[in-house]
């Protein structure tokens, strides 16, 4: 719980570096599918952040198994669309910087 | 816990009661003197069992509830909160636990994180041993002290919550150190609002602007030096503003509270409303009481609004304030929460924020603190008739 998220300013928002992360939700988030909502939702102490389709998306892949450079290919896969990996690395640097994610 | 986040994702979804604050019981070994729970709590005899509370659970979780608090009184009195807690977890819910920390051994801490709890939230009513035990008439501040280790060792996520008022506002910078020193990840800083125990303390509590003023500077100072190692709220008593706030961010809105005997609110003070019937979970399901029910639809929208609120371009912003507020202090629920300065009775609020910047050397007689009891309880209601 207290390991201190070091990566938000070293991790470059691009290059290789980016793609070979393989970021998981942060230790003090929830991830979970909310059906009343029909969204993706992070939960945490007295609190919940509701996702948008794609942050959900997102989110969702983010396992600490798969790199970003795996994401981004299965998110075009999955919704056949090519050039998504400007706006995925976009996302996960904000989402590193609210600790959504780590690694 | 980022408010602004929280609310946007909260207004941004439907109406389900996201929130439900599952009150198990109003007994409690502490004796605070700006308790919220009704002042009238010594009348409730026959707690939810078991049973009682996991169809809650069940009904609320199907309804879209997510977020849910096991609060009081004491929640660790009751022997069967390891089941609630897993039944919750099992459900689905965030689990969070709203604690004095009084009987929360090691072994029933261990109990609960198998059952899958979340978060604890720790209340501490001051950083030193004399004010933390004066203001909860109890010897509790050691044992508060321990079970915040016993929290961070089992890997819970902690929020420690110190309610701010007139007698210790000047300590500020000590609270901070102390949630500090046992390494919690949130502090609220809760002002005191004036409900309830609070109401009938209130010139003990009701803080200065200047003591405010000095409060909320130190507050910055150490947000400041600290950075991310701690996130402090501090939020200003409404008594200190000019417009309401939006309460509980809309009656029936996100917010569903069931209190010790099964009563269901929209926030967990509304039981002193007058002419208004809050069904019980014994009688009616969940979804027919958040929909359906007379209690829960009165004060929802802006429909039932009096002037100034029928015509005010600020409506939507903050649905005329408190309705307990508006009741407490002008006597009628539909009016504007007088803490609007365009509420033609603001004069009751200025009248006692001026009474507050008066040292208490040169406030005449002040009635003694009333520490929470169930003999104070039964007085008080005697009193009111």
């Amino acid at each position: 719980m207290s390991t201190p998220i070091s990566t938000a300013t070293s991790t470059p928002a691009s290059g290789p570096a980016a793609l070979q992360a393989r970021p998981r939700v942060g230790s003090s988030f929830r991830l979970q599918w909310e059906q009343v909502q029909q969204s993706w939702v992070l939960l945490f102490p007295e609190g919940m952040v509701k996702l948008n389709g794609s942050a959900g998306e997102i989110m969702k892949r983010c396992d600490g198994a798969r790199s970003v450079g795996e994401i981004v290919t299965d998110l075009e896969g999955s919704f056949g669309v090519q050039g998504l990996q400007g706006d995925v690395l976009a996302f996960l640097e904000i989402a590193r910087g609210k600790r959504w994610i780590e690694g | 816990m980022d408010t602004g986040e929280i609310k946007k994702a909260l207004q941004a979804t439907n109406g389900p009661p996201l929130w439900l604050l599952a009150e198990l019981t109003y007994r409690c070994p502490l004796h605070c003197v700006f308790c919220y729970n009704p002042v009238e709590f010594a009348l409730t005899e026959r707690e939810l069992d078991t049973d009682g509370w996991i169809r809650v659970l069940r009904e609320a979780r199907a309804l879209g509830s997510v977020q849910c608090g096991f609060s009081g009184g004491e929640p660790m009195v009751r022997e069967d909160l390891e089941i609630l807690v897993a039944e919750a977890h099992r459900l689905g819910f965030y689990t969070n636990l709203l604690t004095s920390g009084v009987g929360l051994t090691e072994e029933r801490a261990a109990l609960l994180k198998q059952a899958g709890l979340d978060h604890i939230q720790l209340s501490f009513q001051d950083s030193t041993r004399e004010m933390n035990d004066f203001l909860s008439h109890t010897k509790t501040f050691e044992l508060k002290q321990r079970v915040a280790r016993m929290i961070k060792a089992n890997g819970w996520p902690m929020v420690l919550n110190v309610v701010i008022h007139r007698m210790n506002v000047d300590c500020i910078d000590k609270i901070i150190e102390m949630a500090v020193e046992l390494e919690a990840e949130y502090l609220e800083l809760a002002n005191s609002q004036y409900y309830s125990w609070a109401h009938v303390n209130r010139d003990h509590l009701l803080p200065s602007r200047e003591q405010l003023q000095r409060a909320e500077r130190i507050t910055n100072e150490y947000r400041a030096r600290l950075g991310d190692k701690i996130r402090m709220f501090f939020v200003v008593p409404d008594f200190y503003e000019n417009r309401p706030k939006k309460c509980m961010n809309g009656w029936g809105n996100v917010f569903l509270t069931i209190t010790p005997d099964g009563t269901a609110l929209p926030c967990h003070t509304a039981k002193m409303l007058p002419g208004l019937s809050f069904p019980n979970v014994r009688d009616m399901d969940l979804r027919a009481i958040w929909y359906d029910s007379e209690g829960f639809n009165r004060f929802r929208g802006t429909g039932w609004m009096k002037e100034p609120c029928r015509t005010c371009p600020e409506q939507e912003k903050d649905l005329g304030g408190c309705r307990c507020q508006a009741y407490l202090l002008t006597g009628d629920p539909a009016n504007a929460d007088p803490v609007c300065d365009k509420s033609p009775l603001h004069g009751v609020v200025t009248e006692a924020v001026a009474k507050a910047q008066r040292p208490d050397s040169e406030r005449g007689s002040v009635q003694p603190l009333v520490f929470r009891d169930p003999k104070q309880s039964r007085r008080l209601i005697a009193e009111a008739g």
